[in-house]
């Protein structure tokens, strides 16, 4: 049913989708937390700045990354300047883009589980000797473990839905940046229909199956609005 | 008594601020008494370092804080255990698991021995496989207690520990209060606002009010000082004797215990000879004659001095006394004093209707 250069696409979107994953949990705990505990004046910005991707369309973000990662931007200007060449049209220009396009998905949830902490445990743990990084390990993380569940699983899933940031960042190059979401745009513009079914109901099945272990086996409450 | 805490901070914020100089003794329970918000918990969390005011703090010579050259040691580096009003256990792991969070961090050779100590001494031995959730909030609270204590704290502060609970939980765990002061050697801060509490536990009574110290002394003194509040409670004023058992009578089925200047007969109790037991006597409890009466139903007559008076001009008056060396408070009517003629330094004799043993 599926052929072997849909198989590549769905490969490829499963990777970007890890890595991004990975370096979202990595670079969005840290700043969850801070966001989470913070008085900063700073907080505001920096919330609305996370949150941009859920209102901006895909195009306008896909767009800006082009302009800065491409070789007059400042980002293009340092990569190339570290011999890097630049980012667009590559797999970690696809990589990065996906991190900022989804990083409200992942930020937002683990901010929120943080927030329900409340400062009485990470008390508790310093009158027990426990260092702020010894609690955050051993008091945080435990306590917000249902967060961070569902910041990997919305982070992933919505890495995997990603199409117009891909097309205006990654373009449409096999087995470097041509995704799931471009293959079956590709099948649907040659009038492939049988192909673009085929992904198509394999999107909508991961989709699916996704929320459903969201709100059943983990019981998490529906997305409501997420900039709430 | 050595001093060997001296805490000094200062705290402002728009509606309150905090200042207070205190010199606090080295052993036994120290008391901080007085009303919400009046800084209790503020100064408790400042001695924690778990809230950062201005001034200086040194415990067992060490010095914990002194903003003037710039020190200030994190909550986790200093030698303490602390018990929140809220027990505050870890939701997500056992009782045992709890016990052995703040163990794993510090480096004593005897922690293991202290554990199965602190474990049995409150009692929880049969909760270790439980979870927080389980628990009753009276267990949780002796589990927070025995989490605190397993680290073998050079200071123990207890935050209220017995607030949230109601009044059968509290019965459950003053006897272990009352068996940890009897087996503790280092010094506990312990925040109440019941006069309970105050009479059993402590050993010396800081009162505090409007985030200021209004007084600083041993119970006895501070308990039965006329210009404080608390002696003029009509229901709560009292006096806390310290005693020993005598004799027991058991014809009559009374004991006799000696205090500090002479005897009193209390009812038959099963406590050895030579127990030290606190005793709690109320203010309306005691009346004052001039004579001694010659015949009375009442048994503790005893010849006292009375060393001051206050009337409240509603009707009633306190009056301090003084027994052998014990000082004791009375509460009359405006017009007995009158009637009386009270004044300082007249002897007369005190008839003690009931007391309360606190244990």
């Amino acid at each position: 049913m599926l052929n072997s250069a849909d198989v590549d696409t769905l490969l490829l979107t499963l990777k970007v989708a890890t890595i991004a994953t990975s370096l979202m949990l990595l670079f969005g705990t840290p700043l969850a937390w801070w966001l989470a505990r913070t008085q900063s004046h700073f907080k505001g910005i920096i919330n609305a700045l996370v949150a941009l991707p859920l209102v901006l369309p895909p195009t306008v973000l896909g767009f800006y990354l082009l302009i800065v990662m491409g070789p007059s931007g400042f980002v293009g200007h340092f990569t190339q300047w570290l011999g890097l060449g630049t980012l667009p049209f590559t797999f970690p220009g696809l990589v990065i883009a996906s991190v900022l396009y989804s990083l409200p998905f992942v930020v937002q949830p683990l901010q929120a589980s943080f927030a329900a902490i409340g400062k009485q445990p990470l008390e508790a743990a310093a009158t027990l000797r426990a260092s702020p990084l010894d609690t955050f390990f051993s008091v945080v993380i435990p306590l917000a473990k249902p967060g961070f569940m569902t910041a990997t699983i919305l982070g992933f899933a919505h890495t995997v839905g990603e199409f117009g940031v891909v097309l205006m960042v990654g373009g449409n190059i096999p087995d470097k940046t041509r995704v799931v979401s471009i293959q079956i745009y590709n099948h649907v513009e040659a009038q492939e229909y049988t192909e673009a079914h085929s992904l198509a109901g394999v999107l909508l099945l991961f989709s699916f199956s996704v929320l459903l272990l969201l709100y059943t086996v983990l019981k998490t409450q529906p997305v409501s609005h997420p900039l709430k | 008594m050595s001093n060997s805490i001296h805490a000094r901070f200062q705290l402002s914020y728009s509606e309150f601020n905090l200042d207070v100089d205190l010199q606090l003794p080295s052993t036994g329970i120290t008391v901080l008494f007085g009303h919400s918000g009046s800084g209790k918990t503020t100064l408790l969390r400042c001695v924690a370092g778990l809230q950062k005011a201005n001034g200086r703090l040194e415990v067992n010579g060490k010095i914990w804080q002194d903003s003037a050259s710039g020190i200030f040691l994190p909550t986790y580096q200093r030698p303490l255990g602390y018990v929140f009003q809220e027990a505050n256990l870890f939701p997500h792991l056992t009782v045992k698991q709890n016990l052995d969070y703040g163990l794993k961090r510090v480096k004593h050779t005897n922690s293991t021995v202290k554990l199965a100590q602190t474990i049995e001494l409150l009692g929880i031995e049969h909760l270790l496989t439980r979870m927080p959730v389980n628990l009753s909030g009276g267990e949780r609270q002796r589990v927070a207690i025995a989490r605190a204590l397993a680290l073998n704290p050079e200071i123990l502060l207890m935050d209220e520990p017995l607030a949230a609970l109601d009044y059968k939980r509290k019965q459950e765990i003053l006897p272990f209060l009352t068996r940890l002061h009897q087996q503790l050697d280092i010094p506990v801060l312990y925040i109440t606002h019941a006069q309970q509490e105050v009479a059993q536990l402590a050993d010396h009574l800081v009162i505090l009010n409007e985030g200021e110290v209004i007084a600083s002394g041993n119970p006895a003194e501070t308990l039965t000082s006329l210009e404080l509040p608390l002696a003029q409670d009509k229901q709560q004023a009292a006096t806390v004797w310290q005693v020993t058992v005598q004799a027991h009578d058991s014809q009559f089925h009374l004991s006799q215990v000696e205090f500090a200047g002479g005897t009193l007969s209390l009812p038959l109790m099963e406590f050895a000879i030579g127990t030290p037991l606190r005793i709690q006597i109320y203010a309306r409890d005691v009346s004052i004659t001039l004579q001694e009466p010659a015949a009375t139903s009442i048994l503790n007559v005893l010849p006292a001095v009375v060393t001051g008076l206050i009337d409240d001009h509603a009707g009633q008056c306190v009056v301090k006394l003084q027994v052998g060396a014990q000082p004791l408070l009375a509460h009359i009517t405006s017009k007995s004093a009158a009637l009386l003629k009270l004044q300082a330094n007249m002897p007369v004799f005190v008839q003690i209707k009931g007391t309360s043993l606190l244990g």
